[in-house]
């Protein structure tokens, strides 16, 4: 993976710009220090490292647009950032870029319980949008693992997902209104409490658009009323085939469930020592089941969800009692990531999205692969969307690992795109997929894709050499190359 | 005289828009012609009519999802769905109500953007599209999205494609998420509610999942087929309730219960229910008559806007969409009402929709972004060029 080649011009200009944005933020808000830049040096794709030429941390929307219209002024190039916990490397520095952290964006502005919104900063964090409003009785949906720390804007800019995407939708569905900064200053609002933004659907393409379009500065979303009961089923199966049937019968029976999460062995067997799980041992694969609602209706579709299990021949199931046993069930889970973060030194999270049934195919060749690579892989996904997260465990210290383990994943990548599915489902393509968009997208497709970046950011200044293997100058991309038609078409029928 | 080019496969359409791009010839891009009456009127010498790119390409119920070509009709979509148990979540609406014309495509739908009353709890049509392929006004093929509804590969024209209204790019395929038919489907009216407003947020801040919550006033309400709508003489709260039947019963007790202070309350069964959702999402009370706007509001504020217009109305979505029967040329009042949200006019003559601005104005700075994006896809405006 390389990044565009460092503009020496520009890094030799950093007293100027430095003092340029000293004058638009003042004090700390700019960083300078070297030992201070180093907590911006990546995201959660922790294998690239970049000091940033200097950090930005501004606390209005006018001092951002300050920021963005004197860089565009300079020339100069910003990287946009949240909390940094993205892990496709959207926010990686660039070594002759400013990096803007929006971390000063704390304040929660307004909540309208009687139209269902909260309007928030961008650097609240997901869960604190939830805490604010619990009490009474309200949750935001949209759960990424990173919700204690990932901030309202990031999940607009990576369009977020999570476990309750599933029933309840991405960032994307959730989201009624932004306020954003384009790359040279202008302000622009899109939608706010009411439904739907009118005219083009900006904010469905800003949405999802990891920080290439422009700085989030203001968010609206939409709250939900908390379910009356919630309920855990948990699943165990005696081979990955049956958990995938399980869960393709649920989904065909008409159910859509709050969360219905699938782990492999690997996976429960490194989570035992770490957590207290409670999940059986001795099954392949372990499906884990919430189903919320009116509480008539949980018990209805509990006891369907169960007749489908034993149908496919499971030989674990246990519904939860009690809140506390649901949230035993959610425990294990939850702790995934960590639990193999213990059994090995390093590994890469992968994020592909396939259609259901190829599941079992899909699992059945990714072992081979990891044959093949000799590194071992672990499995959690969101089966419901068949959102994969295979874990490729390696140990950077071993020469050449991490390149076979990169080599690893984009296999898996390419596999999930050859039967009928994307390189990623919710962690954004970043840089870490960046080279790998030619799989899935011509030429044509990226540069109509990019057309729409020129429009936002004609300049190419907002956050290059993520997304898109290839940067064209808006220019080129501008240009028609249609020969001259003439007007036979003798096939067409015409009236 | 107008020509009408009618393409049978997709290179057929590709050869139409290079010919119009290097020639310069702006093309009406149309499915079966249902919706002319939405819009800027357009006047083309050259009709592209997708109608002869039909067929279901691929469904696959147990993995909810279907690709069909622009232009399959939606009566064969219907059909293949009703047959799986599944329906479009968002449910759109007919344009018989509006436009007295019957049918439409899959591609008209979703370039219209139509949304019914389900829009709240399932998402609009643009929620529910999750790829296509087109043609852009230069005269390229170009994909974007997949059949995954999980995806964050590369931004998401999808979005930008529906509602755009035959401007943009030429469609060709659509992908959409499809999603199972609820078991059972009630209604609890309020009767003569004594607040419309927070009978209506009470419902849908409730936590029973309600599908629909509209307003009738008593004018409207006397025009709906449903027997105890109509003669009951007075503004009528209706909440829509689905799911596994059991569910349904309990959730009409317990919105009974919460309604009841609002009201006399009663119960509508499966076929009235039906019926009822139809008439407010195809706004079939308007059949007859003159201008029909559609306003998209604040919820809380939307009984208040309503009334201070004081003209015919219903509201949808708790408050949040004001359906209106006001003359097209009140533009400027109509706008003037709310301070947040935006007005369509959906239905007048063309002669009057030529003349004012049928879609909401935007602020200057939003107005150049959204020409940028959109020359970004069809540089000389040739593709339904005015109508949005």
């Amino acid at each position: 993976m390389k990044m565009p080649k460092p503009d020496q011009a520009t890094i030799a200009r950093r007293s100027e710009i430095i003092k340029r944005l000293r004058a638009i933020v003042p004090g700390e808000g700019v960083i300078v220090d070297e030992n201070e830049l180093t907590a911006y040096e990546c995201d959660g794709l922790m294998a690239y490292r970049q000091l940033p030429m200097v950090v930005v941390l501004p606390q209005t929307t006018k001092q951002v647009s300050d920021v963005l219209k004197a860089c565009h002024e300079m020339d100069v190039k910003i990287v946009p950032r949240g909390a940094g916990t993205g892990l496709s490397g959207g926010a990686l520095p660039l070594a002759d870029a400013v990096t803007l952290g929006l971390g000063k964006f704390k304040a929660i502005l307004d909540i309208d319980y009687d139209n269902r919104c909260v309007v928030a900063q961008p650097g609240v964090t997901n869960r604190a949008i939830t805490e604010a409003v619990e009490d009474e009785g309200y949750y935001y949906a949209p759960d990424p693992s990173s919700k204690i720390a990932c901030t309202i804007g990031g999940n607009v800019a990576e369009n977020a997902g999570g476990m309750h995407c599933l029933k309840y939708g991405l960032t994307t569905n959730n989201v009624l209104g932004v306020e954003m900064v384009l790359m040279d200053g202008e302000i622009i609002r899109l939608g706010g409490k009411h439904m739907d933004a009118g005219g083009l659907d900006l904010l469905g393409a800003v949405t999802g658009s990891e920080g290439l379009l422009g700085v989030i500065t203001g968010v609206t979303v939409r709250i939900l009323k908390q379910p009356d009961v919630a309920k855990g089923v948990l699943v165990g199966f005696p081979n990955v085939e049956a958990g995938g049937e399980c869960v393709a019968k649920i989904i065909g029976s008409g159910i859509i469930p709050g969360a219905m999460e699938m782990m492999d062995k690997m996976v429960i067997g490194a989570m035992q020592d770490f957590v207290d799980s409670g999940y059986p041992l001795d099954v392949e694969s372990l499906l884990v089941v919430e189903l919320d609602g009116q509480e008539i209706e949980v018990q209805y579709l509990t006891e369907r969800v169960s007749e489908i299990a034993k149908s496919v021949g499971s030989t674990f199931l246990r519904v939860s009692d009690t809140d506390e046993e649901r949230q035993q069930m959610w425990k294990g889970r939850m702790s995934a990531f960590p639990s193999v973060g213990r059994i090995s030194p390093d590994y890469l999270t992968m994020d592909g999205t396939i259609p259901r049934h190829r599941l079992a195919d899909v699992l059945t060749r990714m072992t081979e692969l990891s044959k093949d690579y000799g590194l071992r892989v672990a499995n959690v996904f969101h089966a419901g969307d068949g959102n994969l997260h295979p874990l490729i465990l390696f140990d950077a210290n071993k020469p050449g690992e991490l390149d076979r383990a990169e080599e690893f994943g984009h296999d898996i990548l390419r596999l999930c795109v050859e039967v009928g599915g994307v390189l990623t489902g919710e962690h954004g393509v970043g840089v870490e997929k960046r080279d790998l968009m030619g799989e899935v997208f011509s030429e044509d497709d990226l540069k109509q894709q990019q057309r729409l970046k020129c429009a936002f950011d004609g300049s190419g200044l907002l956050n290059p050499g993520k997304v898109y293997p290839t940067l064209h100058r808006c220019v080129e991309l501008g240009r028609m190359k249609i020969t001259e038609g003439n007007i036979p078409f003798p096939d067409i029928p015409r009236f | 005289m107008r020509e009408v080019l009618k393409p049978e496969t997709e290179d057929q359409v590709l050869e139409v828009v290079r010919w119009a791009v290097s020639s310069k010839t702006p093309l009406e891009v149309r499915g079966q012609g249902t919706k002319q009456g939405l819009g800027n009127p357009v006047v083309c010498d050259h009709i592209l009519d997708l109608s002869g790119l039909s067929g279901i390409e691929l469904y696959e119920p147990q993995e909810l999802v279907m690709t069909a070509r622009a232009g399959t009709p939606i009566a064969d979509i219907q059909a293949a769905l009703d047959e799986a148990g599944q329906m479009m979540a968002f449910e759109p609406w007919q344009p018989k109500g509006l436009y007295r014309t019957e049918g439409g495509t899959i591609g008209g739908m979703f370039a219209s953007g139509a949304s019914g009353p389900r829009r709240p709890l399932a998402g609009a049509a643009r929620d529910h599209m999750l790829g296509f392929h087109a043609i852009s006004g230069r005269g390229e093929q170009f994909k974007s999205g997949g059949r995954v509804v999980k995806n964050v590969t590369g931004f998401d024209l999808s979005k930008l494609m529906s509602g755009s209204m035959g401007t943009l790019s030429v469609m060709t395929d659509v992908t959409l998420k499809v999603l199972p038919k609820p078991e059972k489907s009630r209604t609890v009216l309020v009767f003569a509610p004594t607040d419309v407003g927070r009978a209506m947020l009470d419902a849908q801040n409730s936590p029973y999942e309600v599908s629909g919550v509209a307003y009738l006033p008593v004018e409207v309400a006397a025009k709906s087929q449903v027997s105890y709508i109509n003669h009951a003489s007075v503004g009528v709260v209706a909440v829509r309730v689905e799911g596994p039947a059991p569910s349904v019963a309990v959730r009409c007790q317990l919105l009974r219960e919460l309604l009841c202070k609002y009201g006399e309350v009663e119960e509508l069964h499966t076929s009235n229910t039906v019926t009822l959702w139809r008439e407010i999402r195809d706004v079939e009370y308007f059949s007859e008559g003159g201008d029909i706007w559609r306003l998209s509001v604040t919820p809380s504020e939307g009984p208040t806007i309503a009334d201070a217009l004081g003209d015919v109305h219903y509201l949808d979505w708790a408050g949040g969409l004001i359906w209106l029967q006001a003359s097209g040329q009140d533009a400027e009042r109509i706008r003037a009402a709310f301070p947040n949200g935006h007005a369509t006019l959906m239905r007048a003559p063309n002669n009057v929709r030529a003349s004012v601005d049928v879609f909401q104005p935007h602020p200057d700075g939003l107005q150049a972004l959204m020409d940028r994006v959109r020359a970004g896809f069809d540089p000389h405006a040739i593709l339904t060029p005015g109508r949005m």
